[in-house]
């Protein structure tokens, strides 16, 4: 077998190849491919065994066919996964991965990315494994903004344990463990990331390929930790759970595309080719709502800013949505602003700490500045 | 009057061990002539007060003043888990006891000489502890009606007669230190302060201590403020001054350099805690993988994580998690990452993290889990110590999860125990959980320094390349295809070319590493994994044992400890020999796998003794595998041994018959200070 040996003169010399400058921007740090790349590098050899017609074959076929757009380094590429149907996700790439135990693939996640800056970072789960078990890592991790791209799967029902409520379930909701219907109140994953003070939150659907990926594609440049909801049909217990947003003629007046800098206009088209609804804010309390947009009241239509500063607008954008009947959800990034990335500033410390003392003298340490010698 | 009478042999000292040793000047000021020196080979000293007075600084300066003069030293802080309990109650006092001696000992002894009481409840906390004849040194400022009845004391006992089998020294030290820091400016209550410094250049005195080096740490402590560091030094010399000056302290002590005790080399002292720490920066340097910590707060173990802190500069990464879980989970995933990495802890943390252990094991990556052991179950005693997460470290876990368990024995040992750990975990690629205890953890002692050259080798071998060749030819990389001698799999990074794979807690195929629900497969799995840790390659036991057990006159009892109860149980081994009892000695660091000799050395002895700080776990396990009629004796107390006690207790349950007499083994007890012939102790 092949091995290299790591030097026992101190990490600095260590076998993890050229350790990479901080401050650089996160995915610059990532070596690049030699070559072009295609969706089939990144398909492994192990068979994929979900249902057949469960959403996450489709997002398994618009990831793999995203990275080569990224270029970087297959062996740079890191999944990780918690546990539940979307974590199988690690095995079916052909990168690196880790399939590891319920709700922390975001605490294991962010020891792998604060110690590896050469490396891209995703982690797969669902709404049980983020939102429930592993809720408390989950909006840490936003907090600290550690270089980490979330994929959270919402499928609003557990798969893997054959059909219980979820934390994302809606109220009332019969289960196998809610027979008479599910008394908890449903989180919204973008309200609580938003809350949890994340910096970058998107949110997409499993079938609609070219959203999905617009989607990726703004988290990878996204620095530091970006969460990206996508809605998953599990076919199997919670089948059509996000048809109304899936379906042409409904969609018009559920789904709110986002896009920065647009105004945010959906529903049949108006006389301006936008759609005839808009969101506006209300002058009394602040809140937004939704209108029919008149050809004077273009206006006041609010135009959407993903950058802005303040969580509040964005906050507002997840509360639309009707949690029963998801009127009005909101797809797209709708938060993506520039804050410290845990990383690199960990990096920036260390190397900090060399410049203003020197790199660490074993000898020296041990000795301290108390000691007493005993001669032979 | 004084209890401390020096004996004149010393039959502790190991004549293998010799040396001489380059004494600091003492300083302080001439001492005035007239009063008495007299000379001892070793004390013990209590500081005691209420746990807002710096009892705990107080007593690491006098350690660390202790510890340059060249003494052996051993100490046992000992404070209550609120950070600021109700002033002048008895839950709210704190204390630390030293033991200093001119040769090499072992424990922070059994019972003080000296009581230094800042308040009436450090009086009534410790008073019991203390022997007849014992010096007391009590701040009679603190002795307030109210102070009194506090603490439920009817009357003062410094007039009622309760402590007139002591020497009681009555000092103003609160009114004394006000009065020295009378031009200071400083305001009363900040001025009020500084009487521990007062207390601490009183006992330097007392005891021929260097004082430079405290000045200088106070110097530096307070570089910021410079008007307090003077205030203190001033208080500090105040101290030194009243002792010199008062009649109520005619006599000091000298207690000489423990010069035979300690091999040539250089020294510092060191606690439990930063000896770990040290040990964990070197295992990172001698390995060439950069450190990372992932850690969460707790008592004891938190010095462990402000320690690594600060050495960024050694390329150390600490993370201080959201929880448990999520501090090994962030190791797990640097050591996944090629780091070597390590989660600090004490017995709670360890239940939560239970479940990332597991998950270790299954992908046989290399970990170090730290289990500062203290009081349980439960929160239990945060501050106390305790030996009782040894069943836990071995067993809690679901499935059939087998880690390996090292112990360090001493403060000092815990710098050696970290490096063994970490050679483990990346050699056999496994987690391995190091239990040391809150004992060790404050507790200290000094060390010899080594060489960096010194310390072992850990490198590592990283995979670069494909280790297997397919039917048609084809080279790939399986990530559980393992090295036939340490059945370790490969250690293959992100960021290696050509060995992308994947890994995780689901059982896998032998070799290929993929998903396998095959039932011979798991059964092979998991006796793989158990016979890897069962062949770790651990250094055999050594039993000290200077009559052997073979004869008709040869040892029949055998003491066996692990971790950190080997201090108390060589004391009491030592005893015991010296009244003539035959007791043979080993001690366990290496838990799991068990050192391959251990079952030939149980059958050696008709008893084996085994003291532990829990219930009998480590004797559950020997009886367990090797089927012996171990004896336990324990005590879960938070506090650790007494070596009289427990010399007693294993001449009991040992059947240790050929003692000189039965009056012998009390002669080495506490009472033999009554009769005025201080006996050398451990
Ligand atoms: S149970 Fe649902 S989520 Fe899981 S694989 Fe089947 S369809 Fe997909």
């Amino acid at each position: 077998m092949s091995e290299t040996t790591t030097n026992g003169t101190g990490p600095a010399a260590g076998g993890l190849g050229v350790m990479p400058l901080s401050s650089a921007r996160s995915l610059e740090l990532v070596p690049k491919a030699d070559g072009p790349q295609s969706a089939k590098d990144f398909k492994s050899d192990q068979e994929v065994r979900w249902c057949p017609g469960c959403g996450d074959y489709a997002i398994l076929a618009a990831v793999q066919s995203f990275m080569p757009e990224l270029g970087l380094a297959r062996e740079n590429v890191v999944f990780v996964s918690g546990i539940g149907c979307s974590s199988r996700f690690p095995y079916y790439m052909n990168t690196y991965g880790m399939h590891s135990i319920h709700g922390r693939a975001p605490a294991i996640a962010t020891g792998l990315a604060a110690s590896r800056r050469d490396l891209s970072v995703w982690v797969v789960t669902g709404d049980g494994d983020a939102l429930s078990i592993g809720g408390n890592h989950l909006i840490h991790a936003l907090r600290r903004n550690v270089n980490l791209k979330i994929l959270l799967f919402n499928n609003r029902i557990y798969g893997l344990t054959k059909g219980q409520y979820s934390p994302t379930s809606e109220i009332g909701k019969i289960t196998k463990s809610t027979p008479m219907g599910s008394l908890d109140a449903p989180f919204n994953p973008l309200s609580l990331a938003l809350g949890a003070e994340a910096s970058f939150v998107a949110r997409t659907i499993d079938s609609d390929r070219k959203h999905l990926q617009s989607v990726l594609r703004a988290a990878a440049e996204h620095e530091g930790t970006a969460l990206v909801e996508i809605y998953q049909n599990c076919n199997i217990f919670n089948d059509g759970a996000f048809d109304t947003l899936k379906d042409k003629v409904s969609a018009q007046e559920a789904v709110i595309r986002l896009e920065h800098g647009a105004p945010i206009r959906f529903g049949a088209p108006a006389e301006d080719g936008l759609g005839a609804k808009g969101v506006v804010r209300d002058r009394a309390t602040g809140d937004l709502r939704v209108i029919d947009v008149t050809v004077e009241g273009t206006d006041e239509v609010l135009v959407h800013d993903a950058r802005a500063a303040s969580p509040t607008t964005a906050f507002a954008l997840t509360r639309l949505a009707d949690a029963d009947t998801l009127h009005h959800t909101p797809i797209g990034v709708l938060r993506d602003v520039s804050r410290p990335v845990y990383d690199t500033q960990m990096a920036d410390q260390l190397d900090q700490a060399v410049q203003q003392q020197g790199a660490g003298d074993l000898g020296a340490l041990l000795a301290g500045n108390d000691t007493w010698t005993v001669a032979g | 009057m004084t209890s401390q009478v020096s004996s004149p042999i010393d039959e502790e000292h190991d004549p293998a061990v010799a040396g001489t040793r380059e004494v600091p000047g003492t300083a302080g000021g001439q001492r005035a002539p007239g009063k008495e020196t007299r000379r001892l080979e070793r004390v013990i000293i209590r500081f005691a007060g209420d746990s807002g007075d710096g009892m705990q600084l107080t007593g690491d300066r006098f350690t660390s003043e202790t510890a340059s003069f060249g003494n052996d030293l051993s100490t046992l802080p000992n404070f209550p888990a609120e950070i600021r309990a109700p002033a002048g109650t008895l839950p709210g006092v704190s204390s630390f006891q030293l033991h200093f001696a001119d040769h090499d000992i072992l424990t922070p002894g059994d019972a003080p000489d000296v009581l230094v009481a800042m308040n009436p409840a450090a009086l009534k906390a410790n008073i019991a502890d203390l022997p007849r004849g014992a010096e007391v040194i009590v701040n009679t400022d603190e002795f307030t009606k109210r102070a009194l009845q506090k603490v439920g004391y009817p009357a003062s006992p410094l007039e009622d007669g309760s402590l007139d089998g002591y020497s009681v020294h009555q000092v103003p030290l609160t009114t004394l230190t006000l009065e020295a820091l009378k031009g200071s400016g400083l305001a009363r209550r900040d001025a009020e302060r500084a009487k521990n410094m007062f207390a601490l250049g009183l006992l330097s005195w007392m005891y021929h201590r260097p004082t430079e080096s405290t000045e200088a740490f106070l110097r530096t402590k307070f570089a910021r403020k410079p008007e307090i560091a003077e205030a203190n030094i001033t208080a500090y010399r105040a101290g030194w001054n009243f002792g010199e000056t008062t009649e109520d302290f005619a006599v000091s002590y000298e207690v000489a350099p423990a010069a035979a005790a300690f091999p040539p080399g250089t020294y510092r002292n060191i606690s439990g805690n930063l000896a770990l720490a040290y040990g964990l920066v070197s295992a990172s340097v001698r390995s060439g993988l950069p450190l990372f910590l992932g850690s969460y707060p707790i008592t004891p173990a938190s010095d462990i994580l402000h320690e690594l802190s600060r050495h960024k500069r050694f390329g150390v990464r600490t993370f201080q998690a959201e929880d448990e879980i999520a501090a090994i989970g962030a190791a797990l995933g640097a050591a996944f990452g090629g780091s070597l990495a390590v989660t600090t802890t004490s017995g709670p943390g360890v239940a939560l993290k239970s479940e990332t252990i597991g998950l270790a094991v299954s992908l046989e990556l290399p970990l170090l889990v730290v289990d500062i052991q203290r009081g349980g179950p439960s929160t239990g005693l945060p501050t106390k110590t305790e030996q009782a997460d040894l069943l836990q470290a071995m067993h809690g876990r679901n499935g059939e999860a087998p880690v390996p368990v090292v112990a360090p024995a001493t403060p000092a040992d815990c710098f050696d125990a970290a490096l063994e750990a970490a050679r483990i975990a990346t050699v056999y690629r496994t987690p391995v959980i190091l239990l040391s205890d809150g004992y060790l953890a404050n507790g200290s002692e000094p060390w010899r320094i080594p060489e960096v050259s010194e310390l072992p080798d850990l490198r590592v071998r990283f995979a670069s390349g494909p280790n297997h060749t397919k039917a048609d030819g084809t080279q790939e990389f399986w990530p559980y295809l393992r090295d036939p001698e340490t059945l370790a799999r490969p250690w293959a990074v992100p960021g290696t070319p050509g060995l992308e794979h994947r890994i995780g807690g689901i059982e896998k195929q032998d070799g290929t590493g993929n998903i396998s629900y095959d039932p011979a497969n798991h059964d092979l799995m998991v006796r793989t994994r158990q016979a890897k840790v069962d062949g770790i390659a651990v250094p055999d036991v050594v039993v000290d044992d200077p009559d052997g057990p073979d004869g008709p006159d040869g040892t029949r009892t055998l003491v066996l400890g692990w971790g950190s109860t080997y201090g108390p149980i060589t004391a009491a081994v030592r005893r015991l020999r010296r009244a003539g009892g035959k007791v043979a000695q080993a001690h366990l660091r290496h838990l799991n796998p068990f050192p391959a000799n251990l079952g030939r050395v149980l059958s050696g002895y008709e008893r084996v003794v085994v003291p532990e700080m829990n219930l009998g776990q480590l004797a559950q396990m020997l009886r367990a595998k090797y089927l012996v009629d171990v004896v336990s004796y324990n005590q879960v107390t938070g506090l650790p041994f007494k070596a009289e006690q427990l010399a007693r207790a294993i001449a009991e349950l040992g059947g240790v018959s050929d003692l000189d007499a039965a009056g012998e083994l009390d002669a080495l007890g506490e009472q033999g200070r009554s009769k005025g012939q201080e006996r050398t102790d451990v």
